[in-house]
């Protein structure tokens, strides 16, 4: 099985070998597809086989050797109840880009398909990897292949877009590699056999306990890269520009997976190492996803491209998986992770069926449209259920996620307030208007344009890349146990295993020698720790058996 | 009992399947289209298997019956949140699950004969099966989420059948409107289902209602007015209830159905589900009331007003449903409840009614224009009916029947329930939180009720009575009223089934003083035996006498609203009588007529403000201030750059130059 998964994780890259030996367009496209259609179905079985009673320890694991005997850095894979939903997404969306790609891009297809099968590597090479080093690699590498897809495949804008894409973002990694190199000294101190370490099952232990001044800035620089990532409000001005000069393709993947690595990272790093200062910070993150919530929705409203606007819903969607991050129970992280999902489904549908309408009309102004309803009905149905889904129907995926997130932070113990659930509530009156209202003009009305009255309906092919995103969005939102299974023991695991860390971490400090600002910003003492953050707030009641079961059995 | 799980299955499921094999059967193959009576006949069959299923159901119940609980499958489950996809058949939801599919039934059976023309026949029939799909979620779930699901859902089949013919814009913005509204409600029902799970762990109706003692006074205060705004929005409640006139830009069997009937009855279920906890919170109760009596009374003004036949059922369902919430807050949940059940029947066969009516019109308007006469006039406008009587005897009887039912004349459906709820705001009045103002919304909710005698009747009259207008008011078209016909079977049938229960219905519900007057204490009220398991009413304390009194009153006044409509209408000298009313009441009139102009208070309000702030200020801002703080950021960066870079010349010789000051410097710092 561990060689599966690096076959998994390596296999695009042997499609870009063969893509280098192909000349013709139409076998450079078959090539392309074929190796993401078998990197999707070689990671089945990781799915079938992962074991859901252990989903918190690493499965498939692969461990390397040491780069040097002191120096801790080494080739480490595996997956767990966090990665795998999302390792599954990225081999699931795969084929569904390189067909989404078939007809619409011409120029320089060998280059094209070769990007996007490496980025297929580095996305599940991210989302595998368990050495913060490694991460760290792929991480960087997923830049590259989006840097040409943007700026070479990309609309007119593009240049502009994709410079103020990877810089932007490049300057958050930068920060990041820094923070990663003291936290691999300061790992490695508390390592026995090792000098440097950067093994995140050796970090996010119990065993290493980082001081909370630089605890701090690790926690910060760290969460500064994966909000630039998210993207966070205010670091997502980049992502307009790039979502709507990227080809249909990329704007797919970044929306569906690249976003992802930044709210992963925020779980995977920021959450499991930095435990008090996840803890204390928790409110600020939660003031800036909710602002993001609200301003997202409001800036998507008034957009007159369509992609734009659903560019500045996945700033207002991604909000809320950061609300739900940061709530810290496991209601709430499970909707994120489960939100993570959903949102590549539904926003990578959303960009696909824009992609498709692009194609027919070549431009995205929502004033170009009208009543094209009547011309392209399945495309209509198609691009209703998505809707729906994205605005949170309940029944469809999107639902399910923005629930657990909204209920998990209104009982959360890091926000005292409740507040912060309700305002992130008001995202679900917005997007109703938002993306109802670009419905509206874009589907209903009077058909007046010649160019909309002669638009072609979805082909079978279009048809087959939609139809596996709507399965999708209906099974979730029917039955999301199916899903939420598979990251349950994590979230479990991990928020008692940071709770404890955070408590070991707190009464083992010194406070003699502490600047006057930790002192302040961690007030909680060791017990709050434990009384304060293991129990729900409103469970209280329910562990003193207060709450009676309901009068009649629920079931006969 | 495997067999209940079957039943439970078949009711939900098989307007489900129907939704499913017309949605999908429709989109791939264009025969399946024009398969009329099939695509009808087998929508309306599957809705009516549920009602026999539930008949059947009901015939096993007894007032004393323990609920009956289907779980299907676990739907969520993450941490301590665990939600079932449950059903419970109890008293109140089999009453009004009754309705819903009988009902549903009825106005299947009548678009069969009404959309028989058109193009959209299957996706039609595809949305009402959808419809009652979510609608029997929403009445028979276990616990609040399910419940939300059908909440939302009956939403989403309300946006698509307003927004049915949405080549026009204005009928899908009606569509929109009707989503965004409901959407403000639907988040603030989030709210409360937050702040109850927090309270004790559960979503479950069981769980939830068999822990009062755990909610803090004031949670309780701000659950049940949170469930207020969300009721609000689908039981079209102010403020909130704008998009319901609006929406009655869908089919004539869709306004029925749904925006009469059923859907916009949710509220009132849900209070009545919750009655055990909002009995504990006396001040919501009160703002309950105040927001019933208040629409109530907004709602009838302004029917008073319209000329289009849709749009005075449409505000005076507002009004009635502001009865049934000047019910709640007065603690009289079942009187709610019945008057949801008898309203269905006179609203369902008036809009049908109209439905018929409008169908007519239209006739004669294609009639017309085949004979190639272009002429153009509002077939939905009342102006230009008069005299259908007898044209369409079954149209106008049943109309008669249920006008006359909501106008509260004795012994009709509408007569029982109304009274009952304004005997129960007198009740209230000897309470200790708010008395005095329960007297008061008596007195409003008695003028409503004076209102609603006189415009229903104002449209009975204007509509059936005297001569047809049409032709008298445009030129050129004598032989219009040839044109004019009774409907078919499948639509006047729905009408008298409906009409019957109009006439009847009432008598589930007698008021129980009738028995004591006679000495007797048996309950004669049947639907308050039938649903005291279930809900919370705070009970009748009046005397015999008392009450015997204030019924009195009660007739005394609607046959005075119909009077007056007889004295001012039943010539067809609308046009006349209302400009008279306009010139007696100058001062008032205007604010009735514009609808008090709230549509233009949100727009200018709310609405533009918004938009105008997010277009001229957030996005502004993004592009500029967010996004030029971080090009200014590149830039100073390559600006500091592009300073370095001249250092970086490539030349030899002025590498060589910088070596040797270099080594001047260090020099220089160590000699000195």
């Amino acid at each position: 099985m561990e060689t599966l998964l690096n076959l998994v994780i390596f296999f695009p890259l042997v499609g870009v070998l063969l893509l280098l030996l192909t000349k013709e367009d139409e076998w450079i496209k078959r090539v392309s597809l074929s190796t993401a259609v078998v990197t999707f179905l070689l990671s089945l079985p990781l799915l079938f086989q992962f074991d859901i009673s252990a989903s918190h320890s690493v499965q498939f694991l692969t461990e390397g050797t040491r780069i040097s005997e002191n120096t801790d850095i080494k080739y480490l894979m595996g997956l767990d109840g966090l990665s795998l939903l999302l390792f599954m997404l990225t081999t699931f969306m795969g084929p569904l880009v390189i067909i989404s790609s078939w007809n619409s891009v011409k120029k320089g297809l060998k280059g094209y398909h070769a990007m996007l099968l490496i980025l297929q590597t580095a996305s599940l090479g991210v989302f595998a990897s368990l050495d913060l080093f490694v991460f760290y690699i792929f991480f960087e590498l997923s830049l590259i292949p989006m840097y040409f897809l943007i700026g070479i495949w990309g609309g007119e804008g593009r240049i502009y877009a994709t410079l103020k894409f990877f810089i932007y973002t490049l300057a958050g990694s930068l920060i990041m590699l820094v923070a990663l190199i003291y936290l691999g000294f300061d790992a490695g101190s508390a390592m026995q056999g090792a000098q440097f370490t950067t093994d995140w099952r050796f970090i996010s232990g119990t065993i290493y306990q980082p001081g909370l001044v630089v605890q701090t800035w690790m926690f910060l620089a760290f969460a500064l890269a994966f909000s630039i990532k998210v993207p966070l409000f205010p670091f997502h001005t980049w992502l307009p520009f790039a979502h709507t000069e990227a080809p249909t393709a990329g704007s797919v993947v970044l929306a569906a997976i690249m976003l992802k690595l930044g709210t992963y990272g925020l779980i995977r790093v920021n959450m499991s190492v930095f435990p008090n200062a996840f803890i204390e910070l928790a409110p600020y993150f939660a003031v800036l996803a909710v602002v993001g919530i609200i301003y997202g929705a409001l800036v998507a409203m008034v957009q007159k491209d369509i992609k734009k606007l659903v560019a500045y819903s996945s700033v207002s969607h991604l909000g809320f998986v950061v609300l739900g991050i940061f709530a810290f129970n496991d209601i709430a992280i499970q909707g994120a992770i489960i939100q993570m999902i959903n949102h590549g489904l539904s926003t990578g549908a959303l960009f696909l069926i824009v992609g498709m309408i692009y194609d027919r009309r070549h431009t995205r102004l929502i004033a170009d449209f009208g009543g094209i309803a009547k011309s392209v009905p399945i495309l209509a149905v198609f691009f209703l259920i998505t809707t729906m889904a994205s605005i949170g129907l309940p029944g469809l995926n999107g639902f399910v996620g923005e629930f657990f997130i909204l209920i998990g932070a209104f009982n959360s113990n890091l926000y005292d307030q409740t507040i912060y659930a309700v305002l992130a509530a008001t995202g679900v009156i917005l997007a109703a208007v938002y993306m109802l209202w670009m419905y509206q003009r874009v589907m209903f009305g009077p058909l007046t344009q010649k160019e909309n009255r002669e638009m072609k309906d979805l082909e079978k092919r279009e048809v087959g890349i939609l139809l596996p995103l709507v399965f999708f969005m209906i099974w979730i939102g029917v039955r999301p146990a199916d899903f939420t299974k598979f990251s349950e023991g994590w979230v479990k695991h991990h928020i008692e295993q940071t709770t404890l860390k955070g408590e070991l971490i707190i009464s083992s400090r010194n406070t003699d020698t502490e600047p006057d600002w930790t002192l302040k910003l961690y007030d909680l003492s060791a017990d709050e720790y434990s009384t304060k953050y293991k129990v729900r707030k409103g469970s209280t009641k329910l562990k003193t058996g207060e709450v009676h079961a309901a009068t009649e059995p629920t079931n006969y | 009992m495997e067999s209940s799980t079957a039943l439970v299955s078949l009711i939900v499921g098989l307007p489900l399947f129907g939704f499913l094999i017309h949605g999908i059967s429709g989109l791939l193959s264009k025969e399946y289209r024009n398969k009329h009576a099939f695509i009808g006949g087998l929508s309306t069959l599957l809705v009516f298997v549920p009602f026999l299923v539930l008949l059947y159901l009901f015939f096993q119940f007894s007032a004393e019956s323990a609920p009956l609980y289907v779980t299907l499958f676990q739907w969520m489950n993450v941490g301590s949140l665990q939600v079932d996809a449950a059903y419970r058949i109890d008293q109140l939801s089999l009453t009004m699950s009754l309705v819903v599919t009988g009902v549903g039934s009825l106005i299947h059976l009548y678009s069969m004969g009404y959309m028989s023309h058109d193009k959209g026949y299957w996706k039609f029939f595809a949305y009402l099966n959808l419809f009652i799909f979510a609608m029997l979620n929403l009445v028979l779930s276990n616990n609040l989420l399910l419940m939300f699901l059908g909440w939302e859902g009956v939403g989403v089949c309300s946006y698509l059948l307003i927004g049915f013919w949405y080549t026009d814009m204005k009928k899908s913005d009606a569509a929109k409107k009707a989503f965004i509204y409901n959407r403000v409600g639907d988040f603030a029902f989030l709210v409360a289902m937050f702040m109850i799970f927090g309270t004790v762990g559960s979503l479950n109706f069981d769980v939830i209602l068999g822990n009062i003692d755990l909610f803090a006074e004031s949670d309780i205060f701000w659950i049940a007015l949170l469930m207020l705004i969300g009721a609000s929005g689908k039981s079209a409640q102010i403020p909130l209830f704008l998009w319901l006139p609006d929406a009655m830009a869908g089919p004539t069997p869709v306004s029925a159905l749904i925006h009469a009937a059923t859907m916009v009855t949710s509220g009132i279920y849900l209070f009545a589900r919750m009655s055990p906890m909002i009995v504990f919170s006396p001040e919501a109760m009160m703002i309950v009331a105040v927001i019933g009596a208040l629409t109530a009374i907004v709602a009838a003004t302004i029917a008073i007003t319209q000329t289009d036949i849709k749009g005075v059922l449409a505000y005076s369902t507002v009004s009635q449903l502001g009865f049934m919430f000047l019910a709640l807050g007065s603690g009289a949940f079942t009187a709610a409840i019945f008057h949801v059940v008898t309203h269905a029947f006179f609203k369902a066969c008036l809009f049908l009614g109209s439905g018929s009516v409008i169908h007519a019109m239209e006739h004669v308007k294609h009639k017309l224009h085949e004979s190639g006469k272009n002429v153009e006039f509002d077939h939905q406008d009342i102006r230009y009916m008069g005299g259908l009587k007898n044209i369409m005897p079954s149209t106008y009887k049943t109309f008669l029947i249920s006008t006359i039912a909501i106008a509260g004349i004795p012994p009709l459906a509408g007569f029982f329930s109304k009274d009952e709820i304004l005997m129960h705001a007198v009740n209230m009045g000897a309470s200790e939180f708010a008395g005095p103002l329960y007297y008061l919304l008596w007195f409003v909710a008695s003028a409503t009720a004076f209102l609603t005698a006189f415009y229903m009747f104002r449209l009975t009259f204007t509509t059936f009575f005297s001569r047809f207008r049409l032709p008298h008011l445009l030129d050129g078209i004598p032989e219009a009223e040839s044109y004019l016909h009774e409907s078919p079977k499948t639509m006047t049938f729905p009408l008298w089934v409906l009409a019957a229960l109009a006439l009847v219905g009432g008598f589930v519900g007698l008021p129980n003083f009738f028995a004591k007057t006679f000495g007797s204490y048996a309950e004669i009220h049947l639907l308050e035996h039938w649903l005291h398991p279930v809900v919370s009413d705070i009970p009748l304390d009046l005397s015999v006498g008392f009450e015997w009194f204030l019924m009195i009153v009660a007739i005394l006044i609607a046959i005075s609203g119909v009077y007056l409509a007889r004295e001012m209408y039943a010539d067809g000298q609308m046009e006349f009588s209302d400009e008279e009313l306009e010139q007696n009441m100058a001062a008032i009139y205007p604010v009735w007529k514009e609808k008090y102009r709230l549509d233009e208070f949100y727009n200018s309000v709310v609405i533009q403000p918004v938009v105008k702030f997010s277009e001229k200020v957030l996005a502004v801002f993004d592009l500029k201030i967010l996004d030029g703080f971080v090009n200014l950021t590149g830039g100073t960066v390559r600006f500091f750059g592009s300073l370095i870079r001249y250092t970086q010349s490539g030349i030899t010789g002025q590498y060589a130059l910088f070596l040797i000051l270099g080594v001047v410097f260090i020099l220089a710092l160590l000699l000195f």
